[in-house]
């Protein structure tokens, strides 16, 4: 990669001139210039998958919306990150979000800690308008050292794809469909009782929610570490050079 | 010319067939018919011919659809213009016995009508005409002849250049120029690339492509092939729902015809090109007619939808470039390619060429499987092919596209059926289902019906869809237990906006297109079933 010739694009960000390797995406060269896009289902390590669809932005010419998580910057684009509209949407999906399954901030053990809890503060989320549709979802505590609530799961996949893709144990997966989705471990075995799992726990500090944690924690004690990713990652990419 | 002459050897057996008989009786053997006994029909017509001697004089073969589904089992003497419905297999003596004498008056029903009058066949030139299990037969019907020209004459930009000209597009429901999209696929790099047929048809009362792969399965292929040998593709993979047992069936069997004969596999047709075509089922998920899903569920993994682009063309089946039509798609190209550009730009619109077909369903005298060319208007399709509406109650809307279109109402029935009309009116193309409904529906209702397919369909990746959906069920099932308010109405608004814009793939794109559409035209419907009076406008203001 270093070796290779990589073209310069030059963009507009919010009205800022910026420059990106053309391999980047809207969202890097953003964070690379201290522009904030909210995101739900990204974590730098990761490869996105455009799931949330909190980081859509606006692309002028362009009458659709786009996720800056997965798309590739352009010469002379110009994005925009904030809008009224856009800040409507984002609201809207966090509200859904919210509604979806039993996220009760007060008695969570990440509360305080929690990234859709931080968007939620962030983007003025004071309101859920849709009725709650207050599922009746399991608690896995087989697992000695974890605990998987499916109350608090927002699918975003973290744990699915850091599983999968750095620790290489593919314990974790999807199941099922539309609201009736869950994460799995194994072919849907009790997490203590999987045979894929290598006890590392990297899932429970990429959760962004209260869906994944370490047992014996009690209420807003429960915060995440993710300075492994970023370490992680770039051994990979050195490793693959 | 040597393929030529290879070509009329596979078809010979059927031309002397044919060439030998006074009479042929084709009895349907497509899914509708032999849901209502056909086979056994045409076991009993069979084993009549052979007792009373009359073998070689009269053929009896099973064949694909011949349109009026509802009207099965479907027979035909000759080329007559009567057809025989609801034949049993008690009849089959009575209708030998009319061989030489007047038809069967109990059984018969005219075809000196407007639904076969009207209909113009490409893509099911040979449905109800050849037998879908004979190679032979769709040879001597001109089969493969579209690919033996292309191998020999021409090179994959002229192809190309062919379909462009042709003005065809995707049947699969968006519309996408089929030749922009084939030479994307031929300019893009890689040294592998992919043909695949997206045969995952799963709108609610659509059968267009059961129906062309269970009536001419060898013409898909041969679409296929020639969309291969046009991008510079050597392996195909049809991707069929496998809720279609029969297709599938004949689908495997007609690949395993053409291999043995050298027509597909290695060396196609005796020259160097190669093309192998694999069947894979999909397991029950309406998402995998989304073309990134569908591509995942062929490469084994979970079939949910990817953003794009890259598309396909750039980075699809295993990363590589790869070319997705519909089964339609294929059907037509090889008329298409046999009769050239100019013929098949001469049917149709200014925009949209051609024909489509339909399945016309619902609250309509003649159900069944109908082709128009493009441009032929609703009313024509409802009042002159469909017959018009039982007991002749009043028509109050036509939904197209399945659940990613909407209802058209009866001020609009004098529009043409192109793709930018239907898209205009707030419905789509879709894939061709066309469902007619009365005053017995009630609009909200539809508009629930097809939110609750959308609802358990969603495959659960992105978030407006996969809560969006549920609510929107929600709000409309609260609409229709009457217990809705204004509030209620403006939250399903804003929700079809959210999902139109926010959603990853077309599912949730579309999704809220029911709604909106019934909305549109019949407001009135929603706002009848509320609880307040309140003036609508009042939220919004309050909201600016």
């Amino acid at each position: 990669m270093s070796d290779q010739t990589v073209s310069i694009k030059t963009l507009k960000i919010d009205g800022r001139d910026v420059s990106a390797r053309a391999d980047e995406t809207i969202l890097a060269v953003a964070q690379q210039n201290g522009i904030d896009i909210p995101t739900l289902c990204h974590l730098d390590g990761l490869t996105p998958v455009g799931a949330c669809r909190l980081c859509l932005v606006e692309i002028a010419g362009s009458n659709k919306l786009l996720p800056a998580c997965v798309t590739t910057v352009r010469e002379g684009m110009e994005v925009f990150t904030e809008s009224e509209k856009l800040n409507r949407y984002r609201k809207m999906i966090l509200e859904l979000l919210f509604s979806e399954r039993n996220h009760i901030c007060a008695v969570c053990v990440s509360n305080g800690h929690c990234d859709l809890q931080d968007l939620a503060v962030r983007l003025g989320v004071d309101f859920i308008r849709y009725p709650y549709l207050h599922p009746v979802e399991k608690v896995d505590a087989s697992h000695d050292r974890f605990v998987q609530d499916d109350n608090r799961c927002v699918l975003c996949g973290r744990c699915v794809r850091v599983c999968g893709e750095l620790e290489g144990a593919h314990t974790w997966d999807f199941m099922g469909r539309g609201v009736q989705t869950r994460v799995i471990t194994d072919l849907d075995t009790p997490w203590g009782e999987s045979d894929s799992c290598t006890r590392c726990g990297k899932c429970v500090h990429v959760c962004p929610t209260g869906a994944l944690i370490e047992k014996g924690r009690s209420v807003a004690e429960m915060a995440k570490r993710r300075q492994f990713l970023p370490y992680l990652t770039l051994m990979r990419q050195e490793d693959q050079q | 010319m040597l393929i030529n002459d290879e070509l009329q050897q596979i078809a010979q057996p059927i031309l002397d067939e044919e060439a030998g008989a006074e009479h042929s009786i084709r009895v349907c053997v497509a899914a509708g018919c032999i849901s209502s006994g056909s086979d056994k029909v045409l076991k009993e017509l069979k084993a009549q011919v052979k007792e009373r001697g009359l073998e070689g004089r009269c053929l009896v073969k099973g064949v694909g659809c011949m349109g009026p589904c509802a009207g099965g089992p479907v027979v035909r003497v000759d080329d007559g213009d009567v057809m025989y419905h609801n034949v049993g297999s008690d009849d089959a003596g009575e209708i030998l016995d009319s061989l030489d004498g007047e038809p069967v008056k109990r059984l018969a029903q005219s075809m000196d009508t407007p639904f076969f009058k009207r209909q113009v066949k490409i893509a099911l030139e040979n449905s109800g005409v050849i037998d879908p299990e004979r190679l032979e037969d769709y040879v001597a019907h001109e089969g493969y002849h579209a690919l033996a020209r292309v191998l020999t004459q021409m090179q994959p930009w002229e192809i190309i250049d062919e379909v462009t000209r042709s003005g065809l597009r995707g049947r699969g429901g968006a519309g996408y120029p089929a030749g922009l999209k084939w030479s994307t696929v031929a300019k893009a790099g890689g040294t592998k690339k992919y043909a695949v047929c997206n045969a995952d048809e799963g709108d609610p009362g659509a059968f267009m492509d059961r129906s062309v792969l269970e009536s001419d399965p060898h013409r898909v292929l041969e679409g296929m092939a020639i969309a291969a040998m046009a991008v510079g593709a050597d392996q195909g993979y049809i991707y069929v729902r496998a809720e279609y047992p029969l297709a599938i069936k004949r689908l495997e069997k007609a690949i395993k015809q053409s291999e043995r004969a050298g027509i597909l596999g290695k060396r196609v047709l005796g020259t160097t090109y190669d093309f192998h075509v694999d069947v894979r089922l999909g397991a029950g998920a309406f998402v995998c007619g989304e073309e990134t899903a569908l591509l995942a569920s062929i490469e084994g993994r979970r079939g949910t939808p990817r953003p794009r682009p890259p598309y396909p063309a750039e980075s699809g089946l295993f990363g590589q470039s790869t070319l997705i039509n519909n089964v339609e798609t294929y059907a037509n190209i090889p008329a298409l390619i046999r009769n050239g550009a100019d013929w098949f730009s001469s049917m149709g619109t200014e925009t949209s060429k051609g024909t489509k077909v339909f399945a016309l369903a619902g609250k309509v005298n003649n159900t069944g499987l109908i082709e128009v060319p493009m441009g032929t208007t609703l009313r024509d399709i409802v009042y002159e092919i469909g017959g018009g509406i039982p007991e002749d109650r009043p028509f109050k809307a036509v939904q197209t596209g399945g659940p990613s279109g909407g209802c058209i109402p009866a001020d609009h029935l004098d529009s043409p059926v192109d793709y930018e009309t239907l898209s205009k009116l707030g419905s789509i193309m879709g894939s061709g289902g066309m469902i007619v409904m009365d005053e017995s529906s009630n609009m909200v209702d539809v508009a629930k019906y097809f939110m609750e397919f959308t609802t358990s369909e969603s495959c659960g990746k992105c978030v407006p869809c996969r809560v969006g959906t549920t609510h929107m069920e929600n709000l409309l099932t609260k609409i229709l237990s009457g217990e809705a308010t204004h509030h209620d109405l403006q939250l399903l608004e804003e929700l079809c906006d959210l999902l139109q814009n926010t959603s990853l793939c077309g599912l949730g794109q579309a999704a809220p297109n029911p709604v909106v559409s019934t909305l549109r035209y019949f407001r009135h419907e929603y706002q009848a079933l509320l609880t307040d009076d309140e003036v609508e406008t009042t939220a919004q203001e309050e909201a600016e």
